[in-house]
């Protein structure tokens, strides 16, 4: 039987020839991700070594990989004390991938691993964020785990009891239309299988349309993956995986060109062809709770978001910025922008892009998570509205029970702006 | 025996259970505060009741999808809930295992507050409406990190064979 993508990955890490779905592995990590939550990773790690008494050290300094994103500036000294914490910890062990708040190197951890090269295909990364998935778009196994789980990846360098998940193969084929985008092809997914279709299972992207699909657009697929409930999401490597990693992450060393075998075993196969896809909206309070663009147009909004790990770059802020170029935001209506990270941001002010952005009325924020999740600024207002390019609008997501968030792409959330109501970009004017 | 307290429908998400505003805080003995704050009813019957009693919130499908956040999992476990579901999402069920959280996989389970519950490894009994629910069991690589008493306890006695410490 063959191998799928994941399978061959986990049997590489394994030191295996191959692996079947089920068995029950400890494959080595190449890459262990974690963000503001070391705090409590650096807290069951000691714990750890506390009952063992053996100095606590981390397995390999060069393999553990933590940015700050989540509430950055600190917004409380709570925050503050816990990444001074995690700064000493940081110096003390020698980790070298360290993203600090910075506006040379920092951003939001989703994009800092794929822009630094720290991602190659093959690889076994987990993060202790749930939006670990998207940097299957490189061609790694990917996942997101929880703080105790990283605290053992620290102590022993492998990932304890991984099953060997199924795989769903999802062939996307044909051409999208103007303004429409990766993300609606991943709301479009997501509303058809539900936010627990892919439970336990890894979304493996094939076709046409992905093949043609820049890295960007693959980070915000893989990324999404997880509102399915997938454990990653995967794109086997090709010549744009190459060329990302080679000219835009300064990756010089080997890159092998993993991929499926021919007679892989798929559990489901998913097809959908988006010629004629239009943009997507997930509704609240879930994710699956997506429409056809149609049938919301016109809703009002007092807030539009641009950002965030899923669509918060180079090419998100470029159609925004083309959409209000030289127009304005509505009255009434807030427009947040915060670029994936500072190399997105400095790239965005060197094409004017920011310029554009600011000057129609949008306030420009740092690079961060805070306004996704509610935690650090932009939160809404009771009975408030929000548009956003985010991945979740789950009840009180931007931290308040008593709003409401949809999901869009950039296309559709700068139309928006322009309006202050939910619309169609397709419908010309831009 | 264990009683239900709370019931909940499918998808509650781990922003739900543990809202964002507070992942600052982050040790397991400060998280019971604020379980489940957006719903104000039960976070304060939670944080007002002191009982011995085994206490059970029963939900659908998918409960603890979301975020990757493990004070999801310490804030209920610091309340020494049993959570009946008749599904979990991954992680969630990760983390729930590695911390020693009660989770049972309850696909067919039908329960109203205040229903009386016996919990087997096999069944969940509802003595109050005279009917029983199969369980689904966990993983054999999961129940060992049960049977270990939780993530740290299993990875020590992993770390101690590398070391060759008795």
């Amino acid at each position: 039987m063959g191998q799928t993508m994941v399978q061959k990955i986990l049997a590489r890490a394994t030191g295996r020839a191959s692996v079947e779905v089920g068995e029950v592995l400890e494959p080595a990590v190449d890459i262990a991700m974690s963000h503001e939550n070391a705090a409590l990773v650096m807290n069951q790690f000691q714990e750890i070594f506390a009952g063992l008494g053996r100095p606590a050290k981390v397995w390999n300094p060069n393999r553990i990989a933590i940015i700050f994103d989540h509430r950055v500036p600190a917004e409380s000294k709570k925050t503050a004390t816990n990444q001074k914490k995690v700064r000493a910890f940081i110096a003390e062990q020698g980790i070298t991938k360290f993203h600090d708040i910075r506006g040379d190197e920092g951003g939001i951890c989703h994009q800092i691993l794929p822009e630094n090269g720290y991602v190659l295909p093959g690889y076994v990364v987990v993060g202790t964020d749930s939006h670990t998935t998207t940097h299957g778009a490189l061609g790694a196994f990917s996942f997101g785990i929880g703080a105790t789980e990283m605290a053992a990846v620290w102590a022993l360098g492998n990932i304890l009891n991984v099953e060997v998940p199924e795989t769903i193969k999802v062939v996307v084929e044909g051409e999208l239309p103007k303004y429409v985008m990766p993300k609606d092809i991943i709301l479009h997914l997501i509303g058809k299988i539900s936010a627990e279709g892919a439970n336990f299972k890894v979304l493996e992207f094939h076709g046409s349309t992905i093949r043609k699909m820049s890295m960007s657009g693959r980070l915000t697929l893989c990324n999404m993956a997880v509102e399915a409930g997938a454990t990653s999401g995967i794109v086997p490597p090709d010549e744009e995986t190459v060329r990302f990693l080679r000219q835009e992450a300064g990756v010089t060393g080997e890159i092998e060109m993993l991929a499926p075998d021919e007679d892989a075993h798929y559990c489901q196969t998913i097809e959908i062809n988006v010629s004629e896809l239009t943009p997507q909206i997930a509704c609240p309070h879930t994710v699956d709770n997506v429409k056809p663009i149609s049938e919301v147009e016109g809703l009002s909004i007092d807030q539009i978001v641009i950002g965030s790990c899923t669509n918060g770059r180079l090419d998100d802020l470029e159609v925004a910025a083309d959409i209000l170029r030289g127009k304005k935001v509505a009255r009434g209506v807030r427009m947040l922008v915060f670029p994936a990270s500072y190399k997105i941001y400095q790239q965005a002010l060197e094409l004017g892009y920011i310029n554009d952005l600011v000057k129609a009325g949008a306030v420009v924020m740092n690079p961060g998570c805070g306004p996704c999740l509610g935690v650090h600024q932009g939160a809404l207002g009771d009975k408030e509205v929000a548009l956003a390019t985010t991945n979740r609008n789950f009840k009180g997501r931007m931290g308040n029970p008593e709003s409401e968030v949809y999901l869009c792409s950039p296309a559709v959330a700068a139309a928006s702006a322009l309006t202050g109501m939910i619309t169609n970009p397709q419908k010309g004017g831009f | 025996m264990a009683k239900v307290i709370y019931k909940l429908g499918d998808d509650i998400s781990t922003d739900i259970i543990y809202p964002g505003r507070y992942m600052a805080t982050v040790l397991p003995t400060e998280t019971p505060q604020y379980a489940f704050d957006d719903i104000k009813e039960l976070n304060k019957q939670l944080n007002s009741e002191k009982t011995d009693e085994v206490r059970v919130i029963v939900a659908g499908k998918n409960f603890g999808c979301g975020s990757s956040r493990e004070q999801a999992a310490s804030c209920l476990k610091g309340h020494n809930l049993t959570i009946v579901a008749r599904d979990f999402a991954r992680i969630f069920l990760q983390n729930s295992i590695n911390l020693g959280l009660q989770t049972v996989i309850c696909p067919e389970i039908e329960a109203e507050v205040g229903d009386e519950l016996e919990i087997t490894t096999d069944k969940v009994i509802n003595k109050t409406q005279g009917k029983q629910f199969e369980v689904v069991h966990l993983p054999k690589a999961r129940q060992a990190i049960v049977d270990a008493g939780g993530l740290i306890p299993y990875t020590q006695k992993l770390l101690k064979q590398r070391m060759g410490i008795e």
